[in-house]
């Protein structure tokens, strides 16, 4: 366990070494990564704080229940009984038919219309107001409330919100893709940078290898090299898209306040954040073992 | 220590390098491999830490036999051997005692102790004086030195070397000679492959001799 210890800290000493021997393609390649990674990141960063504008505008989703003319008193009042106890409805409105007709009587060229009829056709309507929600469990509740008893139409403006949802759907499909061929990038410039490495210490490989080291200890600094330029990429990425969220959200500050609102773009969550480190410190890694594992087969000591 | 029974090497366009060589090398022996350039001494020497593998017979050392043995395990038994080599094979880009830590920085040593014995190793060929030097700031005879150092740094059982006089003057030639003669003292199993006969004479230790791929001395009876 010891001597394991031992040897990883070598080979990440030998690694930061091999990193530091080569300060300017070192650092290239980190910033390269970092470009990369930026992209699919800050995609991702855009379109979480999209759906969190989208939930803020859904906050007040209104769903009209309807009731038939003949629905009995008693039906009425088991109904507001019940959306009052349901804990996706955060506010019940009951408007009575009379209520409505007077307010129609208060549109100008509607009231002779309205003096003419000689009942009122007008329905009892319940408005409700919903707790944030999906889009889809909307319909889910307007579907359940069609099917109660003395309910004659519901209606439910879900429309444009699905059309959200999918735009967002979209874009995350396309940070995804992007992501993907990005992520190949990167593994093929780690690829190339341990290909280099490995040549050009050819001959210490064939000595180690002649005095008797491992093959796994001599892989081990590359892999370090490999997952530290990923990691460092991972960091320079979450510093380029700090930086450019902290000069968006100075245009976007003004803006969101001519609409009366407050709001910035938030960055990552540290967990998020954290998995593009990780990810890139992966990514790096097996940039290498795949460089490491063709390359290292040509040199055998003679 | 060493036992090569009717061991052949032939190379992949069909020439044969060693034919039948049947000879044993017993521990703390120190033995010199002669012959003229091309009589197989360097193909004999690259068969006993698996560089190459006899096509035929087999090559025992220290009692498991190289000529068969497994990829994973081959570093473990150059760990156990000492090797010189013909060309030195010293890396310029570190001090010499880098050069002589490498061995041990894959032997599980922790630091201090690697650092203990490295320094012990340069200390026995006389060059701990010179251990910040870059090896190309030495003379041929400081450089095998070094050399000798890195393969005796792990204490192997056994020590080769290949040609270590070569390009060497008298007087440094004489002196690595007595490097591997102090060696042998201590009960390390040295096998030194030389074309100087006049070394090999002075010394006057048993000798093997190749000619054309054949032992024609010092072998086990046919």
């Amino acid at each position: 366990m010891k001597a394991w210890l031992s040897h990883h800290a070598q080979a990440f000493k030998g690694a930061l070494r091999k990193l530091a021997g080569q300060p300017v393609s070192s650092l290239l390649n980190v910033l390269v990564m970092g470009i990369a990674l930026a992209l699919p990141a800050g995609g991702h960063v855009l379109l979480a704080n999209l759906q969190g504008i989208a939930l803020r505008f859904s906050l007040e989703p209104q769903i009209s229940v309807f009731l038939a003319a003949t629905a009995e008193t008693s039906t009425r009042d088991a109904l507001d009984k019940s959306l009052r106890a349901d804990a996706r409805v955060s506010s019940v409105r009951f408007i009575p038919k009379s209520e409505a007709l007077a307010e129609l009587r208060k549109t100008p060229g509607i009231a002779e219309v309205v003096a003419a009829l000689n009942q009122n056709p007008l329905p009892d309507t319940f408005v409700l107001k919903l707790r944030p929600s999906r889009p889809g469990e909307m319909d889910g509740l307007a579907s359940e409330l069609r099917k109660r008893p003395g309910v004659a139409a519901v209606q439910a403006d879900t429309g444009w919100a699905r059309r959200l949802a999918a735009l967002i759907d979209i874009g995350q499909l396309t940070t995804a893709m992007v992501g993907a061929l990005l992520s190949a990038g990167l593994i093929a410039v780690t690829f190339n940078t341990i290909r280099l490495q490995v040549l050009t210490q050819r001959e210490e490989i064939e000595v180690a290898r002649l005095l008797g080291a491992t093959d796994s200890f001599i892989r081990r600094p590359f892999y370090y090299v490999g997952a530290l330029q990923g990691v460092a990429g991972g960091g320079v990425a979450l510093a380029i898209l700090a930086g450019s969220l902290h000069l968006l959200n100075q245009g976007v500050r003004p803006l969101s306040e001519t609409y009366g609102a407050h709001f910035e773009l938030g960055f990552l969550a540290p967990g998020d954040a954290a998995a593009v480190a990780v990810l890139a410190g992966l990514l790096g890694w097996l940039g290498a073992y795949l460089s490491v594992s063709i390359y290292l087969r040509g040199i055998e000591p003679k | 220590m060493i036992r090569f029974s009717n061991a052949s090497k032939r190379y992949a366009g069909g020439q044969e390098a060693l034919s039948n060589v049947s000879f044993s090398v017993d521990a703390g022996e120190l033995v010199f491999l002669t012959g003229r350039s091309g009589a197989g001494k360097s193909t004999l020497f690259k068969l006993i830490p698996a560089i190459e593998r006899a096509t035929s017979g087999s090559v025992i050392v220290n009692g498991q036999n190289v000529s068969a043995i497994k990829p994973a395990a081959v570093p473990y038994l150059r760990r156990n051997l000492g090797v010189v080599f013909q060309d030195r094979k010293l890396l310029y880009d570190r001090s010499v005692f880098d050069n002589v830590l490498l061995p041990l920085a894959f032997s599980g040593f922790a630091p201090k102790e690697a650092a203990r014995r490295a320094r012990a190793a340069l200390d026995k060929v006389g060059m701990l004086s010179r251990e910040k030097l870059n090896p190309i700031q030495l003379s041929g005879g400081e450089q095998q030195r070094v050399a000798i150092a890195r393969a005796v740094a792990n204490r192997p059982a056994v020590l080769l070397a290949d040609e270590p006089t070569a390009n060497l003057d008298a007087d440094s030639a004489a002196a690595v000679m007595e490097i591997f003669i102090a060696f042998q003292q201590v009960g390390v199993t040295v096998l030194v492959a030389t074309h100087d006969l006049a070394l090999v004479q002075h010394a006057g230790r048993r000798v093997l001799r190749l000619e054309a791929g054949r032992l024609v001395e010092g072998g086990d009876p046919e």
